[in-house]
């Protein structure tokens, strides 16, 4: 379980992420939504204490991400980020090798092997796992990030924006992908998107954020709904059943 | 295995370094048993390949921490204003306390290449880095302003002189008893290896590394103390070796990758191999008199940075 209280991030006279409560339940996909600027990015890094907070707590499976060691946390929780810098040239496998350090230290055992070789597969990379991230393209840079998220295997897993670059088949397969980290491993997902139709598609539930603040939350049902969304995004919408999904168009 | 070869190449390097000088040193007369030909071996030859071995893997090795710490290619402690800084902090020690041990002095040489180090990267952290380039023209700017300050106080003190003792690394005056800090520098090199996993994942950035529950403050703050203390090391001991933490670091990455872990230990013998290369190219071209070893890694090494600022900007990083 996600327990958030009262969490704020101020940059000067902004406020960013302005007294957010929210709790998350353990398991199931949750989609983060909002328009830019929101604060959905600042939340989810303070979730995985990347980021201080001005105010407020949050604890994630019990444990007070502010207080508990860095190590021990990175055992339970994960996060991809949107920017991921590229100044150490590393090859796919070596970054995904890395998802093993908070459980080996360096020194990877044939458990470790096996779940390398695993994330690779899972996400299509056998064939690059010996190139350097630089010479790849961007949606095959993101997958080999994803794949070092997975193996680092941690209960809770969140993603800033995980299809950024990805191509229409390869942000689908990524979708499926978490559903099956949460279905079948039992984690709990969260992840942030930009893109309605992913979330509701395959989300249990969907928070929206506005102006720093959570506008409302609920199962993709209660969520996706013409009036809703144009009170998120500020746009009209028309949303359709389309094999027992509702999807979501604002193209007009 | 081919490192297996290169360290043969070293080795190779090294024994010609021993046999290389004014005074003839031979396996003939050294087997003959001869007095003078064995001091001139124990106090002088085998001391100068030694600290160009120990000079060059560790300052190809800081350069590498460094380029982590920075994240960026381009840098390297002299061109980060860790080199001045420790010179300013030897000439300190000149001015006040001119009696002070070779340890102390290296001590301050560190303390003041720390404190340099930081000040470069608290800059970095405060102004917008449009281009990577911008990085090595802070730091080679902030070097200047120190090294204006050194000299400006050297002039004033009649210390210029000594001044060149740091300013250009050169080994001719290493003998027994006058380098042995330099093991000390070693030493740090190979303790460095134990971090090379947690360096490498420095360089990825600061939400990488605590993702994976590694403290960032603190492994920027050990990459800061062993690239400082073997800079000192080295400056005190012979002087600035500049280049090497440039050009071997990025020669390795291009070919292995910065896996720290595998490349480090081609990094410490490549950068052992190239100052030892240039000390007998500094020896050979004009001798009986030499060349300083600085002076040589600057030729070929302002050559290989134009080389690597041309490369990048073709490739449109």
């Amino acid at each position: 379980m996600i327990r958030i209280e009262q969490a704020t991030k101020r940059y000067g006279q902004t406020c960013v992420v302005d007294g957010v409560t929210l709790t998350l339940p353990a398991g199931g996909v949750t989609s983060i939504i909002g328009p830019n600027g929101a604060g959905k990015s600042t939340l989810l890094a303070m979730i995985c204490r990347l980021l201080g907070m001005d105010g407020g707590a949050i604890s994630v499976g019990g444990l007070d991400v502010t207080k508990t060691p860095g190590d021990v946390l990175a055992r339970r929780l994960s996060i991809l980020r949107q920017d991921n810098s590229l100044t150490a040239r590393l090859t796919v496998r070596d970054l995904v090798a890395f998802g093993r350090y908070p459980h080996s230290k360096g020194r990877l055992t044939g458990d470790d092997a096996r779940l390398i070789e695993e994330a690779l597969a899972y996400l299509d990379l056998k064939p690059l796992a010996d190139r350097f991230l630089d010479e790849l393209s961007g949606g095959q840079r993101q997958r080999a990030f994803v794949a070092m998220v997975l193996c680092q295997d941690t209960e809770y897993m969140m993603f800033d924006e995980p299809l950024n670059n990805l191509d229409i088949k390869h942000a689908v397969t990524m979708m499926r992908l978490l559903r099956r980290a949460a279905d079948e491993l039992g984690k709990t997902v969260v992840v942030v998107l930009h893109d309605i139709n992913f979330a509701s598609c395959h989300s249990d539930r969907i928070v929206a954020m506005q102006d720093g603040r959570v506008l409302c939350q609920g199962t993709p049902q209660e969520i996706v709904r013409p009036d809703i969304l144009e009170a998120i995004y500020g746009t009209s919408f028309v949303v359709q059943e389309i094999g027992g999904k509702r999807i979501a168009t604002y193209f007009e | 295995m081919k490192f297996a070869s290169a360290l043969l190449i070293l080795v190779a390097l090294a024994a010609a370094s021993m046999f290389f000088g004014v005074s003839d040193v031979t396996l003939a007369s050294l087997s003959a048993g001869d007095g003078k030909t064995w001091l001139v071996l124990l106090d002088s030859r085998i001391p100068r390949t030694l600290a160009l071995i120990f000079a060059g893997a560790g300052m190809a090795v800081s350069g590498t921490i460094m380029q982590m710490l920075a994240q960026n290619r381009f840098v390297e402690p002299s061109t980060a204003g860790t080199v001045e800084s420790a010179g300013l902090g030897i000439l300190l020690v000149m001015l006040f306390a001119p009696g002070l041990p070779v340890y102390a002095r290296m001590l301050v040489a560190t303390f003041f290449a720390i404190a340099g180090t930081a000040l470069f990267l608290a800059i970095l952290r405060q102004i917008p880095l449009r281009s990577a380039l911008m990085v090595p023209l802070v730091g080679i700017m902030l070097g200047g302003v120190i090294s204006a300050v050194t000299t400006f106080l050297a002039y004033r003190f009649d210390l210029l002189q000594s001044m060149g003792a740091w300013t250009t690394g050169d080994f001719s005056a290493v003998l027994r008893g006058r380098y042995e800090l330099l093991w000390l520098s070693m030493g740090l090199t190979v303790a460095a290896y134990f971090a090379a996993d947690r360096f490498t994942v420095m360089g990825m950035g600061e939400a990488f590394s605590s993702n994976l529950g590694i403290n960032y403050r603190r492994v920027v703050m050990l990459g800061l103390v062993i690239v400082a203390m073997v800079t000192a090391c080295v400056v005190v001991s012979v002087g600035m070796v500049p280049f090497v933490g440039l050009i071997v670091p990025n020669v390795v990455s291009m070919a292995l990758g910065d896996r720290l872990r595998r490349s480090l230990p081609w990094v410490a013998m490549l950068g052992a191999g190239l100052v030892l290369a240039c000390d007998i190219i500094g020896r050979s071209v004009i001798a009986p008199f030499e060349i300083p070893v600085g002076t040589v890694l600057g030729a070929i090494g302002s050559a290989f940075f134009l080389y690597l600022v041309l490369r990048r900007n073709s490739r449109a990083a």
